[in-house]
């Protein structure tokens, strides 16, 4: 394939990412945002997104689009009580205090990833797209007779993967018309400004911590959902996901929602571009290092507003 | 400055006692101790070594790094190096891994600690997971996951052979009698109780005319070398380097092992060890999901004994525990 169609592709590919990159970043910035509180584990509620979707589409026969709708909807509902349970059991007695946070979310990250390992195995496992038609791309050329069409052979993808960030978008502006034009996304934003105050005025503020906590993890599981029949499900598959979503809500600045999703499409895209065209460790260690250093001198991330 | 009513050169002389009374045991449980254990000892030991060097960035500078990994791989990685592939003698090689190791605390902690809390806890994570990415990058000298051995004839100091069992039991419980000794005279000093100071109320220990931010930087500096001194004996004492150090669990397991033994005790990091690796050592004879127990004591401790083992017999019995 030539450099043009190349590049093409290599960005397709690197949509889809930041699609699925989107999503799971949004739920760790709205449990950052919301609670205070960054949570470790929710590479690990991705991975039970995938392993669940596994377990119900292969309970379910028939045609693979009823089994993947069901995985749609139960899968991220399970996930969410889970993380729910965790929120009730764990955190919430350690009263959400930081360091302690991020502590137990650690032990919780080993518990779900090896109770996982004990339960469905070592090995990867696909899950059949619901619908997957092959969709050759044409490339134009300016050649000896002026601008032409042409087929490069390899360039193609499917109706399943533009479907993955046609669903990733939906899902995004669901969740910012729930947080800005509902009374629950009301509720939830209080309690962000100011805990004492919300508690003050009637707010169950656990309740909110235990539904926005379950929300996070829910939409993260979403995302492995939509990811797990391009990408196989395996209980170890939560890590890169988590670091990535790490680094994309801290450039996009911490709790910021729309400079989580324009970091989301940035990282995402330069992501899926750098590996194709250069080492996939060295895209990894300069997007680390630069996590690093926004920290360390831009603490708001590169989005995000200043706050005095 | 020393906080406690009894008389604190009485303290003293019963904190180093009891140091010597531990190293005394360790030395004297190899007549009795069976192999397979005088081998898992020797182990626990450098990785006690590792801990204790996480703890005094931790538990008594108030620090909670994720990345110390970073350190403990620079010491191997420094060593196994310039073993491998500069030919250098063991000495000269355990030189090489505690300069490299502290030079990368160094400037780790240069520019980590411009941070503070969750902040520096990212950071430092991200630091690691770059240092472990580059072993991976540099694949055709680090050997990457994969790892390399050193020939056992090259671990070989003043014709004492460290592959021997019972050469290397008495070295690790010498290298760990240092360390321990080093530690306690550190947080004994005033050095080591402004670091104390800094934990409890850094605003305080700032108003009262201390350098806040170079006892921290001091203290990363401190904490990452004798991490890196650990890395760099493992390396010898087992002969394996490998990039698998460097991940971020090995991050977590010096957290896990203070955690458990109890922070701010020079004796925590040592009990967390010997606690942590056999119950590993036990589970993973009965499941390949070892790691589970990791996880459940990480959400017990922080929510029942955030003080660990030794933190609650300081509390209710032995005051005086350094």
């Amino acid at each position: 394939m030539e450099f043009g169609p190349h590049l093409f592709l290599a960005t397709l590919e690197g949509a889809i990412g930041a699609a699925v990159l989107a999503l799971m970043a949004v739920g760790l910035s709205i449990v950052f945002g919301i609670m205070r509180v960054v949570n470790v584990a929710h590479g690990e509620f991705y991975m039970l997104g995938a392993v669940i979707a596994w377990w119900i589409t292969s309970l379910i026969g028939g045609h693979p689009a009823y089994g993947f709708l069901a995985a749609l909807i139960v899968a991220p509902l399970i996930v969410g009580l889970i993380a729910a349970l965790a929120d009730h059991l764990v955190l919430r007695r350690i009263n959400y205090d930081p360091e302690r946070t991020i502590v137990a979310t650690i032990g919780l990250l080993y518990v779900l990833q090896q109770l996982t390992l004990m339960t469905f195995g070592a090995d990867a496992r696909p899950v059949e797209a619901p619908f997957n038609k092959r969709l050759a791309l044409p490339w134009f050329e300016n050649g000896a007779d002026g601008l032409a069409m042409y087929w490069p052979w390899g360039l193609s993808t499917t109706t399943y993967k533009l479907a993955v960030i046609v669903a990733a978008i939906v899902v995004l502006v669901a969740l910012w018309l729930l947080m800005t034009k509902t009374r629950a996304g009301l509720i939830m934003r209080a309690t962000q400004l100011n805990r004492d105050m919300a508690l003050a005025h009637g707010i169950p503020v656990e309740k909110v911590y235990a539904l926005v906590f379950g929300l996070g993890a829910a939409i993260a599981a979403l995302a492995a959902v939509l990811v797990v029949p391009i990408q196989q499900a395996h209980y170890l598959m939560g890590g890169d996901p988590l670091l990535l979503s790490f680094i994309v809500v801290i450039i996009g600045g911490l709790g910021s929602i729309p400079g989580t999703i324009v970091a989301a499409i940035l990282i995402g895209m330069s992501d899926g571009i750098i590996s194709v065209f250069f080492s996939p460790t060295l895209a990894k260690i300069l997007a680390t290092l630069l996590v690093a250093f926004v920290l360390i001198f831009r603490p708001q991330g590169l989005f995000g507003k200043r706050i005095s | 400055m020393s906080g406690s009513i009894t008389t604190p050169t009485n303290n003293k002389a019963k904190a180093l006692g009891l140091h010597l009374l531990i190293i005394g045991v360790l030395a004297a449980s190899f007549l009795i101790l069976p192999d397979y254990h005088s081998g898992i000892i020797a182990r626990v030991l450098i990785l006690a070594i590792y801990a204790m060097g996480y703890n005094l960035l931790f538990g008594y500078t108030g620090l909670l790094s994720l990345g110390h990994a970073l350190f403990f791989a620079s010491g191997m990685y420094g060593l196994g190096l310039a073993m491998q592939y500069l030919h250098v003698s063991p000495l000269i090689g355990l030189i090489a891994g505690l300069g490299f190791a502290a030079f990368v605390s160094a400037v780790v902690g240069f520019l980590a600690l411009r941070t503070a809390g969750v902040a520096f806890m990212i950071v430092t994570l991200m630091f690691a997971q770059a240092g472990y990415l580059t072993i991976l990058l540099l694949g055709e000298y680090t050997r990457g996951d994969e790892g390399f051995v050193i020939k056992q004839s090259q671990r070989i100091v003043a014709g004492f052979d460290l592959t021997n069992a019972t050469n290397r039991y008495y070295v690790s419980v010498l290298l760990f009698a240092i360390s321990l000794l080093l530690i306690g005279w550190i947080v004994q000093s005033g050095f080591g109780k402004t670091l104390v100071a800094i934990r409890e109320n850094e605003e305080r220990a700032r108003m009262l005319g201390y350098n806040v931010q170079l006892h921290k930087w001091l203290a990363v500096v401190i904490s990452g070398t004798m991490s890196g001194s650990a890395g760099a004996a493992y390396a010898l004492l087992f002969g394996y380097v490998g990039g698998t150090f460097a991940t971020v669990q090995y991050s977590i397991f010096p957290l896990l092992y203070v955690l458990l033994g109890g922070a701010g005790t020079t004796i925590g990091p040592l009990i967390g060890a010997l606690f942590m690796f056999y119950l590993i050592d036990i589970s993973s004879q009965f499941t390949s999901a070892y790691l589970l127990v990791a996880g459940v004591a990480l959400i017990l401790l922080t929510l029942f004994a955030p003080q660990g083992l030794a933190g609650i017999v300081r509390k209710r019995v032995i005051r005086w525990l350094p």
